[in-house]
This record gives C-alpha cells, structure tokens and sequence, in this order.
C-alpha cells in the first residue's frame, strides 16, 4: 500500500517577530491508506496544529503535505472547498452537529453539500447508520441524544462521504469511558472492515490504544513512533505508557 | 470603573448594537422632522387660510405623534430586552464575581444613557438637516415661494423629541431595573447551555387551523369587500378586523410547522445543497417568533394600506381640483321654498327667508348691495327644477325595491335635481364637459358619484321609463354620463335628470345658478374680492333674505391643497415609523442570532460548504424570514386598499395605481434597505 498522507517538513509559527511560538518545527511523517494512527501529546505540543493544517483550516508556514500526489498547501478558494468536502471527513471533540437538525438530516447535509441527489441519500444514510449502530436515533435531535451516540453521528457523518481520510480532533475527549470505548471500537470496525485511513488526535493513552500506529510530538517535533505489531490492545496500551511516561509527565491525565 | 464598563460594552456590542441604533437615530430624526413642520412654513409666504390648515395639520401631527411614540416606545423596550437576554452570561460572571444586581443596573442605566444621549444629537443633527429637505416639499405643496429661503431650527420640536425620547429612555432603563432584579444566576449562567427544544408540531392540526384560518380570513376579506355594504357603522367594521388578527396568527402558526413539513416531503428539494439547513433555520425562528411575526405582518399591512390610500387621496384631490373645480365661482341660491314651507323651516330657515325665495342670483345680490355680475368677465345663469312628481323611487321605478334591499340606508324619496337641456350644454361649454342632445321623449341622468352610479345604472339598463311634468320620458343611454353642475373638490354629483327644454314647468324652479369667471386673474385680488363676498354675511339683511351660497376655485383649492398635505405627512410619518419598527425587529432578531448562527457556518465550511453556497443559504434565509410576512401583509392588502377604495369612492380611483406603486417604491426604499444591512452585518459577522 502506497503512502495517502505525506507530512513532509512543515512548520508553523505564530505570533509576530518579537515573540515567536513554534508550533510546529520541522515535522515529517507519512500514513499508508488503511492505517489508524493516532497523534499524542501534552497540550501546547502542536497537535492540534497539525491536524488544522492537514485538514485545511490552517495553513503552514513552510513545508508541504501530500495527500494522494495533491499538494493540498497550494489549494485555494473553491478547490480548497472541494477538496475538504471530498476527499476528508471531520470528528471533532464537541461533535459540531447542527442542532437544528436531526441526526439523519445532519448525516444527509454532508452528503448534499456534496450535491448527491436525494436518490442515493437515504441509503447512503441508512447504510452508515447501520454501520455506526445509530438507527434507532436518526430522527432525533441532538439535544435527544448521549454524547455517545452524537459521536457516532458526526463519525457517520464523517465517513459517509467515503473521504479518503477521516481527521478526528479528541473524539473521545467529551465522552464518558464506556461511549468512548464503543466509539473506538466503531473505529476498528471502520478501519478494519472498511479499510478506511484514519487521523486521530489525542491525549488519551486508552484511545490511542485503539490506533495501530501512534506518533508522540513534543514541541512541535516528532518524539517517538509506536507501532502496534501483533500485539494486542493491553499490551499496546502498556507501551504507550511507557513512552508517555518517558515525556515526564507532561502528558498529564493520559494514565 | 462602571461607566468605563459600559463604554466598553457598546462599543464592543456595536455590530449587535449598529441596527438598533441606525432605528432609533432614524426615529428620533423623522419625530423632529414632522414636528418642526410648522417652524419651516412660518419663514414662507403662504395665505391665511393655509395658515389655519397647517395649524390644523400640526395639532394632528402631534397626535399622531403620541401614538407614534408609543410604537417607538414599545420597540425600544423590545429591542433592550433582546440584546439584555444576548447578555446573560455576561451579567453572570458580574453576579458570580460579587458584583451587586445594583451595580448591574448601574452598568445598563449608563448604556442606555450613553445610547439615548448619542441617538438624540445625531438623530436632531439629522433631522435638522432634513427638515431643510422638508421645507422644499411643504414650499411646493403650499405653492409658496421660497426666494427668502433660511435654515431653521425648531427648538419647540427638539425639545419636544427631547421630553418624549426621555421619557421612553426612561422607561427603559426601569424596565432594565426590574429584568435584572428578577433574574435568577442560575439562569443568567446556563441559558446559552439549555438547547433550544424542536418541537414539531402536529401536521394534521396544523392543516386543520390552516384551513380553518383561511376560511376567517375569508369571510373577513368578504366582508370588507363584496359585502361592504352591510357595513353601516362604524363599528361593524371591528369584526372582520379582529377575525382578520386572529385568522393572521393562526395562518402563522400552522404555516411554521406546515413549511417545514411540506419540504421534508419533498426529499429532492429538501435534500438539495444547504436547503435542509436553510428550511430548518427559518423554522426554528419562526416557531418562536409567532407573536412578533404577526404584528409585523399587521404593521406591514397597515403601512401599505396607509399609504397607499393617503398617496391616492393625495393625488386624487390634486387630479380632482383641475377636472372638479374648472371655473372661478359658482353661486346660487333656492328658489319656491315656499312650495315646502315646512321641510325648509325644519332645516332652520326663516319665515321672511322663505317668502323671499323668489328673487335670482343676480338680483339677490344687489339686495345685499352688490352687483355681482360687474365682476365676472363672463357668466352664465342656469336653472335646476325639483319636484315631489320625481323622486328616486320614480327614476328607480321596477328596480326600487331590489336597491333598497341591496342599500336601505339611502333616502329614496329625496326629489331629483331636473334640468333642461339647454342649460346643462350652457354649464357643459363652461366647464369644458361634454355636451348632449335630446329627443322629445329622451332624458339623461347626469352623475359621478360612482355606487349612485352603480345604483342608477341598473335602472337605465332596465329602460326605465319615467314621468316628468307628465311627459314619459325614455333613458337616451343606459349608463349614467359624466358630469356635474356643482364645483367641489370630490366626485359628489348623486345625480342630475336632464329633460328637453319643452317638458320643464317652470313653476317647479328649485335652484338658480349663475357661473362665470373674475375678471381679476392675481391670487391676491381674488382673495380679496372672495373677502369682500364672504364680508356680505355680516350684513343684517341675512335673516331676511338668502345670501346665495358659493362654490369657487380658490377655497376648493385652498382647502384640497391643505388636506392633501396633510394625508401626505401623516401617511408618511406613519408609515415610516411603522416600516423601520416592523424591519428593525426582524433585523435585530435575526442579527441577534448570529453568534449562534456563527458556529453553524463554521460547521458547514468544515464539511466543505464553499462562500458561494454558504452566502447563498445566509440570503435565502434572511430574505424568506424578511418576505414571510410582508407576503401575507400583501395578501390582506389586496383586500384592504379595495375596501379603503370603497370608503374613499368620493376621490376616485383613477389614481389609485400610481399612488401603489409609490407605496411599492417607499418598501422597497426602507424595508428593502434593513434586509440589505442586515445581510451584510450577517455576513460580516459569520466571516
């Protein structure tokens, strides 16, 4: 399998010349299709920087990032719009549903911004929803439903467009343990049955463990890269602490 | 510390603020304006009578302008209350930090000084500046000449916004006073948590009060129109007003749940780019925003109505002048009162005057020391004839009961007016009308007051056949022709019977006329011999003998210039008060809403909604919130400016299309103008 993401030497500064943050300094990595990786980090380490400038809402300062050949740097206006509209898919840490919405009408939106015709929506829909395992709560609103299942619905959401990569920011940060390990298992189920390439951002060294591969930053430099192996989600998980641990404590709350 | 808090707040709130402001600068700028009417006429060489009527036009202007007042006020305490509730957080971190509820009310009693402090200086500069526009207008409706053109500043009418603002600010800051000393903390701090509940509401019910609303309005709509002339009093016309409020509310609430409906049933609409998102948003405001929408819907309506029935009395009494009034005077006098001595006693005519009843114009005039015809370039003298023979029960003949079933408030048995021929022509030539002949057996009636001529058609399509002076006459048209013998300033002519010369009895004489134009052509000699005519009343001889009564151009002018002025200000004064409140609720509301449609935009660029889209959906969704009710407003309108045109008959209607497209213009101008500001600062502030 060929490289989907190609992080190549980004930076990113802030402020003025007086008083400069490095975000992000010197970063490289890639992320075959069909891969979870999770980002870890203390908060200030860049990561969710990098997930803003993958995703196109920010821009880098120097470097470029590949995804699929397209140097999505160098996108602008309206093929910037097309290119997150098609080619990713959003999780975020509040869920970002539209409350106005039901939970079916917010999966569809995503669809029709898209301009799918009314046709295919409602089996794309009802195919997702089953997937995610939120039937039962597509005619709700968002104010009617866990924080769980609002997850799930801005996970189907996410996918339902068939992107190419899904970015998630904290999706489990808003969640109560047991929402978070269903959600993370939906992941697995995404990424293993549905080969579907996924980005996640997190402090959590429990939903990191989920990932198959986990990149640590800190201070906006690449620290470490676990990969999974063959070994199962406990052991991982312990390694992951390992390596948390060695950050020193920065990565506090993750244990 | 409070006061630099409160600075800070307006100018940190100025886009929640901007349209608020921009309404009340405008309404204390329009309350200057039309107050400060007088101050801009004294400067300008208008005539006495116009004098008086602009005295008149002032003491009802500042009636008006206490109910206008309350309409500023009532927006004023609404807007506070909207952009307070913006605020709840913000006063809950005060509260949590200790500040007293007192302070708080200190921080909002400095806000809304500093707002009602600003808006007074620049809505007076404004207004001062305007009032010069103003002057212009006035000049040119009063026909005044304004060589000694002077800038004026009324101070009676800054004081008096000054007093009347105060007094709303007042209230304000009160009202401010009491919500504050209410609220709970808990509130303050969780409102912007606590989601905003969708209801849906059941789509049965809703088609059923749909349905049932319609019929309402309706029946209201019917009543008002087709079957106005049930309608005698005045407070006959309460019921259909109120059904049509109730139907208004109810057409309101069904339609925000069935619009909601009607699209979800219709997937490839519904699911068509941001059309799910723009549906939904529309919806969830209008469901809660029912109330206002429906008294928005009203004001609207009454504008439009307003308006458009002052533009056309306006133009109509101009149009009217020239056609109505072609000559410079009109006199007559009756004739054989005694003939009925006790109706004309009953009216309050003396005995001497009665008897003397059989002296003309001309000759009546002399007995009162004045030789009328030395005056006129050139006149003509013409006779009416009335008889008990010829009543409207007569000219109606077989169709008499069928319209007094239709209209029985009409006097039937009230005697025609009979003229011949020959000296309806005489008038005609003298008016520039048109003239007529007449065979043996013919006769014409004569009107222009148009549900006479409605009534009175009828009975000429029917060939109604009638008897004058024993002769049976036969109608030459059936229609009743144009025309009138008394100048006025309205089409009020009921009716005129013309005859051959040869059937006239001339015992039965009932009016003599005579017509003509001054020899003086100035403004100011006429109105100096019209002085020494009207000077004639005082003469003694008045009990005895009767002064003949005039019609001239000069006081139908005077008196039609004065009234079209004053239903042009007070229907623009009205309307645009009523027009930037009903706008600016809309705008605030939807301005004020912004923060949280902020986030949701955001939400749609990540999903990758592109501007175009984005800015697309942000106009649909203000233009369908802004069009909903000016819709419906239109809607009632059609019917209301048709029963408007039923009272205002008089008038006629021939201007009646130009003054709507007027009132068309003047929407599009202000309402157009808050929807355009407040799509802009929707943008700006979702950007």
């Amino acid at each position: 399998m060929g490289n989907l993401l190609n992080v190549s030497k980004i930076e990113k500064y802030y402020g003025s010349r007086s008083s400069l943050t490095k975000a992000i300094d010197d970063l490289s990595f890639k992320v075959d299709r069909g891969e979870f990786v999770a980002i870890m980090g203390a908060s200030g380490s860049g990561k969710t920087t990098l997930l803003n400038v993958i995703s196109t809402i920010d821009k880098v300062t120097s470097g470029h990032i590949y995804i699929d050949e397209t140097d999505i740097t160098k996108l602008k206006g309206n093929n910037l719009n097309k290119f997150r509209r098609e080619e990713l898919g959003f999780i975020f840490q509040d869920f970002n549903l539209l409350d106005t919405l039901t939970a079916y009408e917010n999966i569809a939106l995503a669809l029709s911004i898209q301009r799918t015709s009314a046709n295919d929506l409602e089996h794309k829909v009802k195919d997702v929803a089953e997937k995610l395992d939120i039937k039962n709560v597509l005619n709700k609103y968002p104010y009617q439903m866990s924080g769980g299942q609002k997850q799930r619905v801005a996970a189907a959401r996410a996918i339902v467009t068939n992107p190419k990569i899904i970015l998630a920011d904290e999706p489990t940060g808003s969640l109560d343990s047991k929402s978070a390990k269903m959600l993370l298992e939906r992941f697995n189920y995404l990424n293993e049955e549905l080969k579907a390439t996924i980005l996640m951002v997190t402090h959590d060294a429990f939903t990191a463990s989920y990932a198959t591969r986990v990149i640590f930053i800190k201070d906006g430099k690449l620290f470490k890269e676990l990969y999974r192996g063959d070994k199962n989600r406990k052991e991982f998980f312990e390694d992951i602490i390992d390596v948390v641990t060695l950050l020193g404590g920065e990565l506090e709350g993750a244990l | 510390m409070l006061f630099k808090l409160s600075l800070k707040n307006i100018t940190k709130s100025f886009k929640d603020y901007a349209i608020y402001f921009l309404t009340l600068i405008l309404g204390v700028a329009i309350f200057y304006v039309f107050n400060a009417l007088d101050s801009q006429t004294v400067m300008m060489n208008v005539s006495s009578s116009a004098q008086d009527i602009i005295k008149l036009m002032m003491n009802m202007l500042s009636g008006v302008s206490v109910f206008v007042s309350f309409i500023l006020g009532f927006l004023i305490i609404y807007a506070s209350r909207f952009l307070i509730k913006r605020r709840n957080k913000e006063f809950g971190i005060y509260l949590t930090l200790g500040m007293s509820r007192r302070k708080i009310s200190l921080i909002l009693f400095f806000e809304t000084l500093f707002i009602g402090l600003i808006s007074l200086i620049i809505g007076i500069g404004l207004g001062t500046i305007l009032s010069q526009f103003m002057s212009l207008l006035v000049a040119n409706m009063f026909e005044a000449d304004l060589t000694k053109f002077t800038f004026v500043f009324s101070k009676a009418s800054a004081l008096k916004t000054v007093i009347y603002f105060g007094i709303m600010y007042l209230l304000v800051m009160i009202f401010n006073t009491v919500v504050i000393s209410k609220c709970k903390l808990i509130d303050l701090l969780a409102s912007s948590k606590t989601n905003e509940k969708i209801k849906l509401k059941n789509p049965y019910l809703c088609v059923i009060i749909f349905i049932i609303a319609s019929i309402i309005l309706g029946k209201a709509y019917y009543m008002v129109t087709y079957d106005v002339h049930t309608l005698s009093e005045v407070t006959d016309i309460i019921k259909p007003i109120i059904m049509g409020v109730i139907a208004t509310f109810l057409i309101i609430w069904s339609l925000s749940g069935l619009i909601l409906r009607i699209s979800m049933s219709r997937p490839k609409f519904y699911y068509k780019g941001l059309n799910s998102f723009t549906i939904r948003q529309f919806s969830s405001k209008i469901n809660t925003t029912v109330v206002s929408m429906t008294i928005i819907c009203l004001m609207l309506f009454i504008t439009i109505c307003f308006l458009s029935a002052c533009l056309t009395i306006k133009n109509s009494m101009n149009a009217n002048m020239k056609k109505l009034a072609p000559v410079d005077a009109q006199f007559a006098t009756l004739m054989n009162m005694d003939k009925d001595y006790d109706y004309y006693r009953g009216f309050g005519y003396s005995d001497n005057q009665i008897k003397n009843s059989h002296i003309k114009v001309t000759d009546m005039f002399k007995i009162f020391g004045m030789d009328i015809t030395k005056y006129f370039k050139e006149y003509i003298e013409v006779n009416t004839y009335a008889t008990h023979g010829l009543t409207m029960n007569d000219t109606l003949g077989s169709k008499l009961q069928m319209m007094k079933d239709k209209f029985p408030f009409l006097n039937y048995s009230t005697e025609e007016t009979i003229m011949k021929i020959s000296d309806y022509n005489k008038v005609a030539a003298m008016y520039g009308n048109k003239k007529y002949t007449l065979k043996k057996d013919e006769y014409i009636i004569i009107a222009d007051f148009e549900s006479l001529v409605k009534i009175r058609n009828v009975a000429l399509e029917n060939n109604e056949v009638i008897k004058v002076f024993n002769h049976s006459l036969k109608p030459k048209y059936q229609k009743c022709q144009d025309g009138f013998i008394d100048m006025s300033s309205n089409h009020i002519n009921t009716g005129i019977v013309v005859v051959p010369d040869e059937v006239i009895d001339e015992n039965y004489l009932n009016q003599n006329y005579i017509i003509g134009n001054y020899k003086v052509k100035d403004k100011d000699k006429i109105a100096a011999l019209e002085n020494k005519i009207n000077a004639l009343r005082k003469n003694p001889k008045v009990t005895d003998y009767l002064l003949p009564s005039g019609n001239t151009k000069y006081d139908i002018r005077e008196a039609t210039i004065g009234l079209s002025a004053m239903v042009t200000f007070i229907g623009i004064y009205l309307g645009i008060i009523f027009l930037i409140s009903s706008a600016a609720i809309l705008a605030l509301k939807e301005l004020s809403e912004s923060s949280d449609n902020r986030e949701r935009f955001i939400m749609l660029r990540k999903l990758g909604a592109d501007e175009k889209m984005i800015n697309k959906a942000l106009f649909r969704q203000i233009l369908i919130f802004f069009m909903f009710p000016l819709v419906l407003a239109l809607i009632h309108s059609v019917f209301g400016i048709m029963f408007a045109m039923n009272i205002l008959e008089v008038f006629g209607k021939e201007e009646l299309f130009s003054s709507i497209i007027m009132t068309a213009i003047f929407i599009v101008f202000i309402y157009g103008g808050y929807f355009l500001i407040t799509y802009l600062c929707s943008k700006n502030i979702i950007k």
